[in-house]
């Protein structure tokens, strides 16, 4: 499956990777939307975006979260009933929310980004698919 | 997927149908948590109509269990029994049930005048009816009367449709009914999680502590899953009305079906709880992979654990029914919360378990639990420490329809008359129930389902068991009411109060009886000594009902609220009180409803409603000093076996505490005079208790505080002016 990785020492922290993906998927310019976090801080530059991990599958109470064919972790918006356990429970904190926005958004890897990158700082690299976590698929 | 050697055939049920009534509605939006309008439901007449909610309404009760005691207040008079056709079963979700965010916000709260205390009773139950049944348009449902021939209600909050019909061919107990109910209604196995039934079982036609089983439909395992509204014998009620079930369908549940009033708010909030959750219950208290069992240990380190009818506090085999047994028992890795988004998640099921006795011997099931109360009450009180007896038991109980804590708690008492030579096997029909005797247990389950022999009896409660051991039996009444751990009619929980005075006030200061859903102080006062002095308890004992009561008024669970805490709430001012959560539930009210409450307010909101209720009680003639009595168990020792179990401790206290010296008195001397000591305190603890409640000596709420309040109606004001004539 393919994940999206951002390195640091290409990133110029222009932020136009969250304006593009904001627009993609909201049609609007808003990096609270984006599924894609560029973060700023005293130390330096740093990045959050999903790594497909598919933790969140086994939290979602309605089966929403599930893993496509090609291995990407995809929220169902229809079967989403907004209860922000995927938030709470992402291991790196992955899953946003916000304002406005009922349900929860992720990265599904779909690489808008990474054509709008000016400095090449995020591509989408194959990755072995993580083995299947969900444990109810063994016992039931 | 349960397996069943029996398969049922749910065309045959559908063709057995006769329909009696039906009325259809126009469904309407919610705005801001209400539905602003409550169902009547009446099995007798067959009548089904629709009651507006106004403002007052809203402004005194709340909703919830303030929506549900206000309508059976309503509904009944001075001269309402339990099996009187104007008694209601009420059921009601909240104005913050249903919210999917923030964890422990699905809870139903049902009410009725009890067949176990006589007086009114309130029970908080997880599982998907009370928010779907506001989703269908109602705060609140009644049902009032008793009919005919066994029935079915079904609210199909899809289609704005309300039918009631009589089922003569479905099943009575819960496992099966509430998956026959599931197939009938839903169109696929997608939709199952839509329907939502409340029933009962065999067994509550055959006792006074039948307990409502309330379904989930757990799409990953594919079972109709039970969680109980046990206390009080809602479920006997519910089968007198000869009711089978009561189902609901909702299948267009979404983020915001409560039309909120700020959920960007709301979001933040629960995000915030979740993630703490997932950074902090590991290190806590572990819920998330044993539930409510992880207090097994915790009760057996503090000698609390209930053993042998509350004799003891600890015992050596306890480690076999400890949490690492739960652990392993209990499927990991699947979403077990009983309403959308608890990531609390402690309603945990042991799956693919093969039944061994009974009438489903060989049948293949998910048994839901079992929780700690039941754990300890089958393990430790009863002295079976085997954890596959817990199991069995648990599920003939909820199927059954009967509540585990009475279960739990009357067998132990008639082990302990039995091993005192009260009773015999003579009387038990050849059973010796004898501490520890797990076969001869389940088989007075068994019997109290089919209504035969001495397992009938145990379905009496504690409390008419002790009559009719002393009329028919000759057993002391005395020694009865010293070790029959009830109060107001109640069998109590499953902790040992002995050592915390707070504590026996929480127990017996509770509205409705025995039950620790009022306050749990016994780490506050017996092991953290935070409330020294009799105003300190009575503060707490204010406090914490007021407080506890809110999440009844709400359709919330208690458990999100400090069964996990903030890293740093033991450096809070009041960490007892987890301030950021309770800031939480202020803010989410506000939230929710668009009002602007703190957390006074929180507590004023809870103190209309309890003292409605106290006056409830005492318009059926019950909420007065004297129903608030505990037996002695419930405060020392009553054995000399019991008190030389702990006599350094008692000797020290008569010494150091009370200033009486034990030196060279015989243990029957100590013990009364420990038991004169700890009767007095419990006296002065109900003085300062009232009137920190502001109630009168005999526990009456004064006309100052019910005005205060703003209850001073006509109806309550006719009540309290008897008791102030």
């Amino acid at each position: 499956m393919k994940v999206l990785v951002w390195d640091k020492t290409k990133c110029i922290g222009c932020g136009i990777c969250e304006n593009v993906c904001s627009q993609t998927w909201f049609k609007e310019e808003n990096r609270e939307k984006s599924r894609i976090k560029i973060i700023t801080s005293e130390s330096g530059l740093d990045c959050n975006v999903c790594n497909q991990c598919g933790e969140c599958i086994d939290v979602c109470p309605v089966e929403a979260l599930n893993r496509d064919a090609q291995g990407i972790v995809r929220l169902d918006a229809n079967a989403c009933v907004g209860c922000m356990s995927c938030v709470g429970f992402c291991p790196s904190a992955s899953m946003f929310f916000a304002p406005k926005e009922p349900i929860p958004f992720k990265c599904i890897s779909c690489g808008v980004c990474v054509k709008s990158c000016p400095t090449g700082a995020l591509t989408l690299e194959e990755r072995p698919e993580p083995l299947e976590r969900v444990f109810y698929r063994r016992h039931f | 997927m349960n397996v069943y050697q029996n398969p049922y055939n749910v065309a045959k049920m559908k063709e057995a149908h006769k329909l009696l009534t039906e009325l259809t509605y126009e469904k309407q939006p919610l705005k801001m948590g209400y539905a602003n309008r409550t169902l009547h439901i009446n099995v007798s007449e067959n009548t089904i109509t629709s009651k507006p909610v106004t403002q007052e309404m809203k402004d005194v009760f709340t909703g919830g269990r303030g929506f549900d005691m206000k309508l059976l207040w309503d509904a009944t008079n001075e001269n309402t029994k339990w099996d009187s056709p104007e008694n209601e079963i009420v059921i009601a979700a909240g104005a913050m049930g249903g919210i999917t965010q923030y964890p422990g916000a699905g809870k139903s709260i049902v009410c009725g005048i009890s067949p176990l205390t006589g007086a009114p009773v309130d029970s908080n139950v997880g599982g998907y009816f009370g928010p779907y049944l506001k989703f269908s348009g109602w705060d609140a449902i009644e049902v009032q009367g008793i009919a005919e021939k066994d029935i079915i209600i079904f609210i199909d909050g899809d289609a704005g449709k309300i039918q009631i019909f009589e089922a003569p061919e479905e099943d009575v107990n819960s496992h099966l009914l509430a998956e026959q109910m599931c197939d009938m209604f839903a169109k696929n196995e997608q939709e199952k999680k839509a329907i939502a039934t409340v029933s009962a079982g065999v067994a509550a036609e055959h006792s006074f502590f039948g307990c409502l089983n309330f379904s989930f439909y757990d799409r990953r395992r594919q079972v109709a899953r039970l969680k109980q509204a046990g206390r009080g014998g809602l479920g006997t009620l519910f089968r007198h009305k000869k009711i089978k079930g009561i189902v609901c369908k909702f299948s267009q549940l979404q983020a915001d079906s409560n039309h909120v009033a700020d959920l960007d708010r709301i979001k933040e909030i629960a995000a915030d709880y979740h993630r703490e959750l997932y950074e902090e219950d590991d290190k806590q208290c572990d819920m998330r992979h044993v539930g409510t069992a992880h207090l097994v240990e915790l009760m057996n380190d503090y000698d609390l654990l209930p053993t042998h009818n509350y004799k003891f506090g600890r015992h050596d085999k306890a480690q076999k029914i400890t949490s690492h047994v739960w652990r392993e028992m209990f499927t990991q890795g699947i979403p077990d919360g009983c309403w959308y988004g608890c990531t609390m998640q402690c309603a945990k099921s042991v799956d693919r378990y093969t039944l061994r006795t009974g009438p489903y011997k060989g049948d293949i099931v998910s048994v839901d639990g079992p929780e700690y109360e039941t754990a300890a009450a089958f393990g430790a009180n009863m002295g079976i420490f085997d954890p596959h007896f817990i199991v069995e038991a648990n599920f003939y109980c909820d199927t059954y329809g009967i509540d585990t804590i009475s279960w739990g708690t009357g067998m132990s008492f008639v082990m302990e008359c039995y091993e005192n030579g009260i009773i015999n096997k003579e009387i038990t029909g050849g059973y010796d129930l004898s501490f520890g005797r797990g076969e001869e247990a389940i088989e007075m389950l068994h019997k109290m389902a089919r209504g035969e022999g001495f397992g009938k009896i145990i379905g009496l409660g504690i409390r008419r068991m002790k009559k009719l051991f002393v009329e028919e039996y000759g057993a002391d009444a005395a020694f009865l009411q010293d070790i029959g751990m009830e109060c107001k009619g109640m069998e109590y929980s499953e902790y040992v109060t002995k050592e915390s005075l707070a504590m026996q006030g929480g127990y017996g200061l509770a509205l409705k009886g025995a039950q620790h859903d009022e306050a749990w102080l016994i780490f506050m006062d017996m092991v953290n000594n935070q409330i020294p002095t009799f105003e300190d308890k009575a503060e707490a004992l204010h406090y914490f009902p007021m407080f506890r009561t809110w999440f009844g008024l709400q359709g919330l669970c208690k458990l999100p609220w400090n069964d996990v805490e903030p890293a740093d709430n033991g450096e809070t001012d009041e960490p007892a009180k987890v301030p950021k959560h309770l800031q939480n539930y202020v803010d989410l009210f506000n939230a929710i409803t668009g009002n602007n409450i703190d957390q006074q307010e929180l507590i004023l909101q809870s103190e209309r409603v309890y003292n409605f209720q106290r006056v409830f009680n005492l318009r059926l003639g019950f909420g007065t000093r004297k129903h608030d009595e505990i037996p002695y168990r419930s405060a020392g020792p009553v054995t000399n076996e019991e008190y030389l179990s702990r006599e350094e401790r008692y000797d020290k206290q008569l010494k150091e505490k009370y200033g009486w010296d034990p030196t060279g008195k015989s243990v029957d001397e100590r013990r009364l005079k420990m038991r004169f000591f700890r009767e007095e305190a419990y006296q002065k603890l109900c003085d300062a208790v009232y009137d920190r409640r502001g109630w009168d000596n005999n526990g009456v709420p004064t006309i100052e505080k019910i005005t205060e309040l703003g209850l001073a109606n006509s109806g309550v004001m006719e009540v309290l002016k008897k008791y102030y004539q």
